[in-house]
């Protein structure tokens, strides 16, 4: 990380449809919670990805806009190669589906996606819609999952990544998972501003690209995660 | 229209009774109970009852429930007019409207965006009018593209009049498939959802702003173009145009719009009601007169008493509503947000977050509704200072005695207007 923590939105004009901007504001307000200054880079689809951000994110959206996503960061490669220097990236929804090997199309036709990910996805029965809890692999030592997901996705994990979570509540991967990570790189069908309720999550990205981080004042953040989790939880 | 077989007058009449004990019991206005009865006796009965008729149906994301309205009163003009003029806007609020006015020539119907395509099918509407198309409540699955879509397959090659508005390129595309349209220039404020081309998904290139399309001025609303870079699709060239507080009609007359309701939205709303009212052969020397006459829209805009507090209601649905009600709060005066999610509202509260609430700094807000802790969260990460109460009665409280602006969504609205007896 330089002096100045540069968070990229990839493609809100075409992927930024339940609140996507929710993670780039959490990001924002909790590196300057922690005195660090931050510069965010909205990357339109017509233009390139840098490759010198630090936490890259990338949202939902129809599938129409999620296919014209694919085939532009695969000819873009800016965002390969952010990720081979180390950058982080939050990838939800369609975003999410867009970094594995394949992804469903508008009749549900298989996609080719880009391949960060190895996870393939397609289409599943019926929509998923309404909260989501879920416990994280203890290894990443994070709280219970919180959010709201809506996709017809069902995704497949290969070998090359680990589940982010098990679902106690909620559809996610479809398998009784929920999202993956693997390197730096974190999958997710919490939609919109997952790292809102999860800002555990938010702070995970953020010191993987500045260091350890010190607590900050989370009583909002809390007030709201309790709230939901008591709402589907059973006490 | 009195000539409807027995058995659809039978449905009819049991509808409207319905409706009576619905409102008698104080259960609600009674326009969807009733028209449910009429349908489930009669399923063919909104087709008849909306034969021999000059219908026009309303339908956008937002702006629906007003500019139904704004119609209806310049229509008046011409004599009576049935309408769902409370926002009951699917097939048994429509049945419901037709029949507790079954001689009137004319009809106005506003219509739920998915609905717009089963209702034009049933009816055979003479004249659609679309205004705008913009996320909203996404948890139900209403994508708006595919809804673009199918507004677009259902008005191909159907004899029908669009008045559209060309400033938005949903509308716009959506609206190019009918065999007649009269554009109207009545401006986009919330942009957030029309940065792609719906023809060929390349990017469009618009002019006008440069600050991602939220509070634009009056003069950067009224430069509005946009073209496709990679394909033909571009804004088509208006006959109506809204420029601030004037209209230019398509014979080059302006007109001072002076409405009563507030904001650049509603301004927008009249003029696509004046370019309905003179697709039916109504002046705008006629049908302004008539437009301003509106103050109030199913208690939006209202403003009530409470204990020499004078709370003035907005409603906001969604993002680009929420925008709209921005445009018209006072940014000297305190404000009260309320947010729910219930399923009218959508069980996703994510939308909070494509709202910038900054412009609230520097006045007191405060906060509640059944998602007040969500909307907490957004406002802290906004930087945007605010107290949280735990009921709307408690915020009023709070503040000391004058003018207070109220922001809420569908059911929160509905619960502070039911506080105040629905009288507003």
């Amino acid at each position: 990380m330089q002096s100045e923590l540069s968070i990229v939105w990839i493609y809100p004009d075409l992927l930024s449809t339940y609140g996507d901007q929710g993670n780039v504001l959490v990001l924002e307000q909790r590196a300057r919670a922690r005195g660090i200054r931050t510069k965010t880079i909205h990357v339109r689809s017509s233009d390139p990805v840098p490759q010198q951000g630090d936490v890259y994110l990338i949202g939902g959206g129809e599938d129409r806009p999620q296919i014209l996503g694919a085939e532009r960061l695969r000819r873009d490669g800016g965002l390969h190669a952010a990720i081979q220097r180390g950058a982080a990236l939050l990838a939800v929804c369609a975003g999410y589906q867009i970094m594995g090997t394949v992804f469903g199309g508008e009749e549900g036709q298989p996609v080719p996606g880009i391949g960060l990910l190895d996870i393939s996805s397609g289409r599943g029965e019926r929509r998923s819609v309404g909260e989501l809890a879920a416990e994280v692999d203890p290894a990443l030592g994070l709280p219970t999952l919180t959010g709201f997901e809506n996709h017809m996705g069902v995704t497949r994990l290969g070998p090359g990544v680990r589940p982010l979570s098990r679902t106690l509540v909620g559809t996610g991967n479809g398998d009784g998972t929920e999202g993956c990570y693997a390197g730096r790189i974190i999958g997710t069908y919490l939609h919109g501003p997952a790292l809102a309720r999860n800002p555990a999550l938010a702070d995970l990205l953020l010191s993987w690209v500045a260091g350890p981080l010190p607590p900050i004042d989370d009583s909002w953040y809390q007030a709201l995660r309790d709230e939901r989790l008591r709402a589907v939880l059973p006490s | 229209m009195s000539q409807l077989p027995l058995r659809a007058q039978l449905a009819s009449a049991l509808g409207r009774t319905a409706a009576t004990l619905s409102r008698a019991t104080g259960r609600g206005d009674g326009s969807v109970i009733g028209g449910r009865v009429g349908l489930m006796l009669e399923p063919d009965l909104l087709r008849k009852l909306a034969a021999d008729r000059k219908l026009v149906l309303v339908s956008a994301t937002n702006g629906k429930t007003t500019t139904t309205r704004l119609i209806t009163s310049a229509l008046q003009e011409f004599g009576d007019v049935a309408t769902n003029a409370f926002g009951a806007n699917m097939p048994a609020g429509h049945v419901s409207a037709l029949a507790s006015n079954k001689d009137a020539p004319y009809g106005v119907l506003e219509v739920d965006e998915k609905y717009l395509p089963e209702v034009l099918d049933t009816t055979h509407a003479g004249i659609v009018c679309l205004m705008n198309l913009s996320r909203d409540q996404m948890d139900r699955a209403a994508e708006i593209w595919l809804l673009a879509q199918k507004w677009r397959r259902a008005l191909a090659g159907r004899p029908v009049h669009v008045i559209a508005n060309c400033d938005d390129p949903l509308v716009t595309w959506s609206a190019s498939t009918a065999a007649r349209v009269t554009w109207v220039s009545a401006g986009q404020r919330w942009r957030e959802d029309s940065w792609c081309c719906p023809e060929c998904g390349g990017p469009l290139d618009r002019s006008g702003f440069g600050n991602g399309g939220q509070g634009l001025t009056a003069a950067q609303m009224a430069e509005t173009n946009w073209a496709c870079r990679e394909c033909t699709f571009r804004r088509p060239e208006p006959t109506w145009v809204l420029d601030g507080e004037y209209v230019t009609d398509p014979r080059g007359r302006h007109w001072r719009l002076d409405l009563q309701l507030p904001g650049q939205a509603n301004r927008a709303n009249a003029a696509v009601a004046l370019a309905v009212a003179e697709t039916l052969g109504l002046d705008p020397a006629r049908s302004l007169p008539r437009l301003r006459m509106v103050t109030s829209v199913a208690g939006r805009y209202t403003t009530v008493e409470r204990d020499g507090r004078s709370l003035r209601l907005l409603l906001a649905k969604n993002p680009a509503g929420w925008l709209e009600a921005f445009d018209v709060a006072d940014p000297a005066l305190p404000i009260i947000l309320s947010v729910n999610a219930q399923g009218p509202d959508g069980r996703d509260t994510s939308w909070l977050w494509d709202v910038d609430y900054r412009i609230l700094r520097g006045r007191p807000v405060l906060v509640t509704g059944e998602r007040r802790r969500d909307l907490a969260l957004r406002l802290a990460v906004a930087e945007v200072p605010f107290q949280l109460c735990d009921s709307f009665e408690q915020a009023v409280g709070l503040l000391a005695p004058g003018k207070i602006d109220v922001i809420a969504n569908y059911t929160a609205f509905q619960q502070i207007r039911a506080e105040f007896g629905r009288a507003v």
